[in-house]
Formats: structure tokens, C-alpha cells, sequence
């Protein structure tokens, strides 16, 4: 396979057709290009899920040995803004998928529209975790010297509080996991600024749109962190 | 790249409606008492949702590289050793 395909980059340099300036001299075609990008971006993704899956380990640990203290904790969580930001996420997966399909059928005024789309989305996003966040501060539920959570009761345990210790570790992992997704977002958003740039000039084309594509996988990923985030967090623990 | 599908856009559209009703799905199913199975509904609603994104979002059903199809088996393959076999060290300790 490699050899048929120097062959053909040879062919292709001495017919003098090898002018396609998004295509890398060690490369043979486009599509080889775009196969390898993909591969090392799903490989990124595969570390990413480890990176996460270590958190959502300590996570599900610490749930199982502090139980009452985290369904405590996890029913001071604003339900209505989860879920809100779950249904922004997935919106955005949607502009994100339009994006995509937008380059790749040249269609400049979707592309555009759809990469507009999705920063704003993503700023929603980040405004709403924003409020929850100030919420958080403002009740004390930030671990650290001022936590407070004290007199709270046991969710089915009627005159049993939870304690205070057990439940900042639920807080811990709340803002480090939730923390690191919002991070995850502001540098999604940091790629979608620079994917508009370069649809607003015109780089990308039906042949050569692998960097929508990749941005994209890459937001697919940020969306599915939070489709599990948000009911291990948020619902698990809710119900009476 | 994948020809099989005549209209994407509506495959798109027909995924997005469909996760956003998963999620209204599982916000009603954490509201119900379902005992210990209210962790094990909203978690497989969770993975539903996972996995309508990476296969029509992120192509994964019309990948045409066999190669990156083993990366994501190999990835789930090893978030499950890594929360399985910790969950199952943790869960067992009391047991002696």
C-alpha cells in the first residue's frame, strides 16, 4: 500500500497536478492527510477519556463510601440550570454537525452562520455554569475555609445531618470536574474563533475541511463529558 | 464520504430532537423513586445519548478507517477495566 501510493504522488508531481496548497509534501493525497489527522485526533479523544475517566472514578469511590452526604449535597445543585445547559450543549452539537457539512458541501453562509452559532452557544454555556458558580460562593459551598453545610439533613433520614467533611468532598469534585469541562469549553470556543477566521477567508473547500471536522470531534467529545457529568452530579441522587 | 444516507441534514435534525428528549426523559426519571435503580436508568439514558453523538455526530457509523473504529473499542475497552475493577475493589472491601 505505501509503495502504490508513492507511485501515485509521483505520478501526480510529474503530470504537475500536485498543487493543492492545503496538501503537506509528505503526504501522498488529500485523503491520506485527512485519515492521519483523524486517527491522531481520535487518539487525543482516547487520552481525554482517560483523563476524565479518572475523575469520574474518584467520583463513583467516593459516592459509594459517602452516600448520604453526596445525594445532601447533590440536591443543592440548580436542576433547571443543568439541564438547561444540557439542552445548550447539544444544541450546539447540532450547529457543530452543520458546520461540518456546511464546509464540506461549500455552502459559505451555513458555515459561517453555524461556527456563529456554536461560540455563541458555548458562551451561554459558560454564562449559566457562571451563575451556578456565584450561587455556589454565595452559600458557601465552595471547599476551603469558609464551607459551610452545616444542619443539613440526610435525604429518607429524618434528624440525621450530613457531615460537613464528607459532603466538601462532593464540592471538591464538583468544581474540579465541572472546572475542567468549562476549560475543555473555553478552548473549544478558542478553536471555533479560529475555524470562523479561516472560513471567513475562505481556506476551507469541499477537498480540504479537515480542521472543521477535527474542531468538531472535539466538541462532540466536551458534549458527551457533560452528558454523563450532568446526571452523575445532578440526577442520581435527587429523587425523594 | 458515506453516500448511503440520502438527506444527513434530516439524520441530524432526527438525532438532535432525539437527544434533547432524552434529556427532558431523565430529568422526569430522577424525579420518580426508583431505589438504587435511579442511578442505573439516568446512567443508561446517559450512554444512549453518548452513543447516538459519536456514531452520527462524529461519524463513527460511516467512518470509512477500520483504524479509528479500534480506537474507540480500545478507549471503551479500558474505561471500563479502569471503573469496573476500581468499583469492584471498592465495593467488596467491607465484605472480609
Amino acid at each position: 500500500m505505501p509503495g502504490s501510493q508513492a507511485t501515485h504522488s509521483q505520478t501526480v508531481a510529474v503530470h504537475g497536478e500536485a498543487h493543492n496548497p492545503a496538501l503537506l509534501h509528505h503526504f501522498a493525497e488529500p485523503q491520506q492527510q485527512r485519515d492521519a489527522a483523524s486517527l491522531g485526533m481520535w487518539i487525543f479523544l482516547a487520552t481525554e477519556v482517560m483523563f476524565f475517566g479518572g475523575l469520574f472514578c474518584a467520583y463513583l469511590i467516593y459516592r459509594l463510601k459517602y452516600f448520604a452526604e453526596f445525594s445532601a449535597a447533590s440536591k443543592t445543585l440548580a436542576l433547571s440550570l443543568g439541564a438547561t445547559n444540557t439542552a445548550v450543549l447539544i444544541c450546539s452539537s447540532l450547529t457543530v454537525v452543520l458546520a461540518v457539512y456546511a464546509a464540506q458541501h461549500a455552502r459559505r453562509s451555513m458555515l459561517l452562520g453555524n461556527l456563529i452559532l456554536t461560540i455563541i452557544l458555548g458562551f451561554v454555556f459558560l454564562g449559566i455554569k457562571a451563575v451556578e458558580y456565584n450561587e455556589k460562593f454565595e452559600k458557601h459551598h465552595v471547599p476551603g475555609p469558609s464551607f459551610q453545610f452545616s444542619e443539613v439533613n440526610v435525604p429518607g433520614h429524618p434528624g440525621q445531618y450530613a457531615n460537613p467533611s464528607h459532603a466538601q468532598i462532593f464540592f471538591a469534585l464538583y468544581f474540579v470536574m465541572t472546572g475542567l469541562h468549562a476549560l475543555h469549553m473555553i478552548i473549544g470556543i478558542g478553536i471555533f474563533v479560529w475555524l470562523l477566521v479561516m472560513a471567513w477567508k475562505g481556506r476551507f473547500t469541499p477537498e480540504y475541511n479537515t480542521p472543521v471536522e477535527m474542531g468538531g470531534l472535539y466538541w462532540h467529545f466536551v458534549d458527551i463529558v457533560w452528558i454523563y457529568l450532568f446526571p452523575l452530579l445532578y440526577l442520581i441522587d435527587r429523587h425523594p | 464520504m458515506s453516500e448511503h444516507s440520502s438527506s444527513p441534514l434530516k439524520t441530524y435534525v432526527t438525532i438532535w430532537l432525539t437527544l434533547l428528549a432524552g434529556t427532558a426523559l431523565t430529568v422526569y426519571a430522577s424525579t420518580v423513586d426508583l431505589g438504587h435503580f435511579n442511578a442505573a436508568v439516568a446512567l443508561t439514558i446517559a450512554s444512549c445519548k453518548a452513543l447516538l453523538v459519536a456514531l452520527f455526530f462524529m461519524h463513527i457509523r460511516g467512518a470509512s478507517e477500520k483504524l479509528v473504529k479500534l480506537v474507540v473499542i480500545a478507549t471503551v475497552f479500558f474505561l471500563l477495566i479502569l471503573l469496573a475493577l476500581s468499583m469492584a475493589d471498592y465495593a467488596t472491601r467491607a465484605w472480609s
